[in-house]
C-alpha cells in the first residue's frame, strides 16, 4: 500500500473503471472528466526491476510482474511514445498454429491470455476471432498444409484443413477459379485466429500495469546499460541514471543495439518489414486470408481498411521507411487472388524493424549477464505473441529462470544446436 | 528503393542485387578447435549495427560479382563500395 501511496500523488487516486455506467456518467459532464489512462511519473533512482521498452511485450511483462509475482516497483522506459514501435505497425493478426511444439506452446498460451484479456484488463482491445486461413497453391502447398493441421491438432490446438468450395464459400471475394494464377486448392483454417487492436493491446497493459504501480516513462532513451562485473546493476538514459538488479531489454528491432550497451552479442538481424492499407470500403472480407507461398496476408480493419502485409527487405536496417519494390510484390500477387481490389485507392505504407533470428524463433532468456533479460528475436510474428511473452517474461524476471513454455527459447540454443526451426508456411503471417 | 553502385557495372537498381550480410566474418582457420561458443559465434552472432555498417552484396543481374559496401542503416546513405578482399575505407564504424 505504501508503494500505492509513493506513486499515486493526490491520494492515492485509483484510475476509474470503464463500464456502460461511467460512459453515462460522464455523458452528462460532455465528457470532460475522464481521467488520464495513465500517469507520467518522474524517474525514480532506483527500482526493483527496469523494462527497456514500452510496447506490447514489455507492458504486459510490468503487467503480470506486478499480477503474477507481486513485483510492482518496476519501471518501463520508452525512449518516444508506448506501442509506437512494432506494436502500432503489424498487420494485428492473431493465431498458434505452428508447427514445433515449442512454438505451439507459447503462442497457445498467448491467444488463450487473448481471449479473455478485454474483460481482465477492462479495456476493450477488439479480439475479433474471425479465422485465419492459409492458402494452398498446388499439390505441395496441400500436402504440408495437411502435415502441419495434423501436428497442431496433436497440440491440442484447433485446426482443419478446407476444400476450394469450402473455401470460396467463405471468402467470396476470393477468385478461386481453375484457371487462376494462383489456384486455391483448399486451405488450412484456425477458427480461433483473427486479429485485435494493435494500440488498444498495448494501452490496455499499460493502463492495468500503471493501476497496479508500475511507472511508465516516455520520451526517455536508454543510452547505456551499468554493470558491476557479470551483474547488471541498471540504465544510463536521457533523463539520469536509473539503478535496478533487473533490467529486461524488451526492444524488438533495437535489440542489438541495447543488448550491446551490455557487451552482449546477440544472433540476431533486423529488417524491414512492409505493410500498407487501403482507402475505407463497405465490408468485403470478413475473415484472415494468408498465402505462404506467394507472400500475403490481408484482413479488413473495423473501419473498412483492407490491411495487408508484404514481405522484408532482405538488407538490414534500421529505417522504418516503405520499400516500393516489396510492396509492388505482394500488390501483383493479392491481385491475382482478389481481383476486385485493383481499384482500391492505397493511403498509407509504412515499415516496422523486426528482429530475426537464425531460426525463425524468438530469445526469451536470461543472459550470461546477470540480471539481464533478452526478449527479442520474435522477429516477423510478436504482435500474436505479446500476452504470452509478457507473461513468461514476467515469470523468467522473477524467478530468474525460465519458465518450461519458454525453456526452449534460450540464448544458449545457439551453441548447443537445438534450434526451432520455425521458417515456414505456417510462420507468415504477422 | 536504393542505388547501388556496384564497382563493375556502376549505378544500378537495387532490384538487381543480393544481400549478403556482415562483412569480413573470417571463417576460423581450424573449425576443429573452436569450442561451441565459439562456432556459435562465428555461425550465428552479428553486429547488426545501427549506423555505418560493412556489409556484402552481388549483383545477380548484372555481373554476377560480388563485393563489399559501406551503408548506413538509418539512412540508406551508401558511402563506399570497395572490391572482396579489399580493406575497409577509414572512418567507417563497426
Amino acid at each position: 500500500m505504501r508503494q500505492q501511496a509513493k506513486n499515486h500523488p493526490g491520494g492515492g487516486k485509483m484510475m476509474s473503471r470503464y463500464s456502460v455506467f461511467s460512459l453515462i456518467r460522464n455523458a452528462m459532464d460532455y465528457h470532460e472528466g475522464w481521467s488520464r489512462v495513465w500517469r507520467s511519473p518522474e524517474p525514480q533512482p532506483s527500482y526493483d526491476v527496469i523494462i527497456i521498452g514500452g510496447g506490447g511485450h514489455g507492458l504486459a511483462a510490468a503487467y503480470y510482474l506486478a499480477k503474477e509475482h507481486g513485483i510492482t516497483n518496476t519501471v518501463v522506459i520508452e525512449k518516444s511514445w508506448l506501442g509506437g514501435g512494432n506494436t502500432g505497425r503489424n498487420t494485428g493478426i492473431i493465431r498458434s498454429n505452428y508447427l514445433a511444439d515449442e512454438s505451439a506452446a507459447i503462442y497457445e498460451k498467448s491467444l488463450q491470455l487473448y481471449e479473455g484479456l478485454s474483460q481482465e484488463l477492462n479495456y476493450n482491445v477488439m479480439l475479433s476471432q474471425r479465422g485465419v486461413l492459409n492458402l494452398a497453391h498446388n499439390l505441395h502447398d496441400l500436402r504440408e498444409l495437411s502435415r502441419r493441421v495434423g501436428a497442431i491438432r496433436l497440440n491440442g490446438i484447433d485446426s482443419e484443413i478446407l476444400d476450394t468450395a469450402q473455401v470460396q464459400a467463405m471468402v467470396p471475394a476470393l477468385n478461386c477459379s481453375p484457371t487462376a494464377r494462383y489456384p486455391v486448392l483448399g486451405a488450412s483454417l484456425q477458427r480461433r485466429g483473427g486479429v485485435a487492436r494493435h494500440d488498444a493491446v498495448a494501452w490496455g497493459f499499460a493502463r492495468a500495469a500503471d493501476a497496479r504501480g508500475v511507472d511508465i516513462i516516455q520520451q526517455c532513451e536508454v543510452t547505456g546499460i551499468i554493470r558491476d562485473g557479470d551483474a547488471v546493476t541498471g540504465v544510463e538514459t536521457t533523463r539520469g541514471v536509473i539503478k535496478a538488479p533487473k533490467v529486461a531489454i524488451v526492444t524488438a528491432g533495437h535489440t542489438s543495439h541495447v543488448a550491446a550497451m551490455a557487451g552482449l552479442r546477440l544472433p540476431i538481424e533486423s529488417h524491414p518489414l512492409q505493410a500498407l492499407v487501403s482507402e475505407p470500403v463497405k465490408p468485403v472480407l470478413d475473415t484472415v486470408v494468408m498465402s505462404g507461398s506467394v507472400h500475403v496476408y490481408v484482413s479488413q480493419s473495423d473501419r473498412g481498411e483492407i490491411v495487408m502485409g508484404a514481405g522484408l527487405d532482405h538488407f538490414t536496417s534500421y529505417a522504418q521507411r516503405s520499400s516500393l519494390q516489396e510492396v509492388e510484390h505482394m500488390m501483383a500477387s493479392l491481385l491475382q487472388l482478389f481481383p476486385t481490389f485493383s481499384r482500391l485507392r492505397m493511403m498509407r505504407q509504412w515499415a516496422g524493424i523486426v528482429d530475426t533470428c537464425p531460426d525463425a524463433s524468438p530469445i526469451l532468456s536470461t543472459t550470461p549477464v546477470r540480471g539481464l533479460y533478452v526478449d527479442g528475436g520474435w522477429g516477423t510474428g510478436g504482435f500474436k505473441a505479446t500476452p504470452g511473452s509478457g507473461w513468461a517474461l514476467a515469470h523468467t524476471i522473477a524467478e530468474d529462470r525460465a519458465h518450461a513454455i519458454n525453456e526452449a527459447f534460450s540464448l544458449d540454443r545457439f551453441t548447443t544446436g537445438a534450434l526451432i526451426d520455425e521458417h515456414g508456411a505456417a510462420a507468415v503471417a504477422h | 528503393m536504393l542505388l547501388i553502385p556496384c564497382p563493375w557495372c556502376g549505378e544500378r537498381d537495387e532490384d538487381e542485387f543480393t544481400y549478403g550480410g556482415e562483412a569480413h566474418i573470417a571463417r576460423p582457420a581450424s573449425p576443429d578447435a573452436l569450442t561451441d561458443a565459439e562456432w556459435a559465434d562465428y555461425l550465428f552472432m552479428r553486429k547488426n549495427t545501427k549506423g555505418l555498417f560493412q556489409e556484402r552484396w552481388m549483383h545477380a543481374h548484372g555481373c554476377r560479382r560480388w563485393f563489399n559496401m559501406v551503408r548506413d542503416t538509418v539512412t540508406h546513405e551508401i558511402t563506399a563500395v570497395y572490391r572482396m578482399g579489399g580493406k575497409p575505407p577509414e572512418r567507417t564504424d563497426s
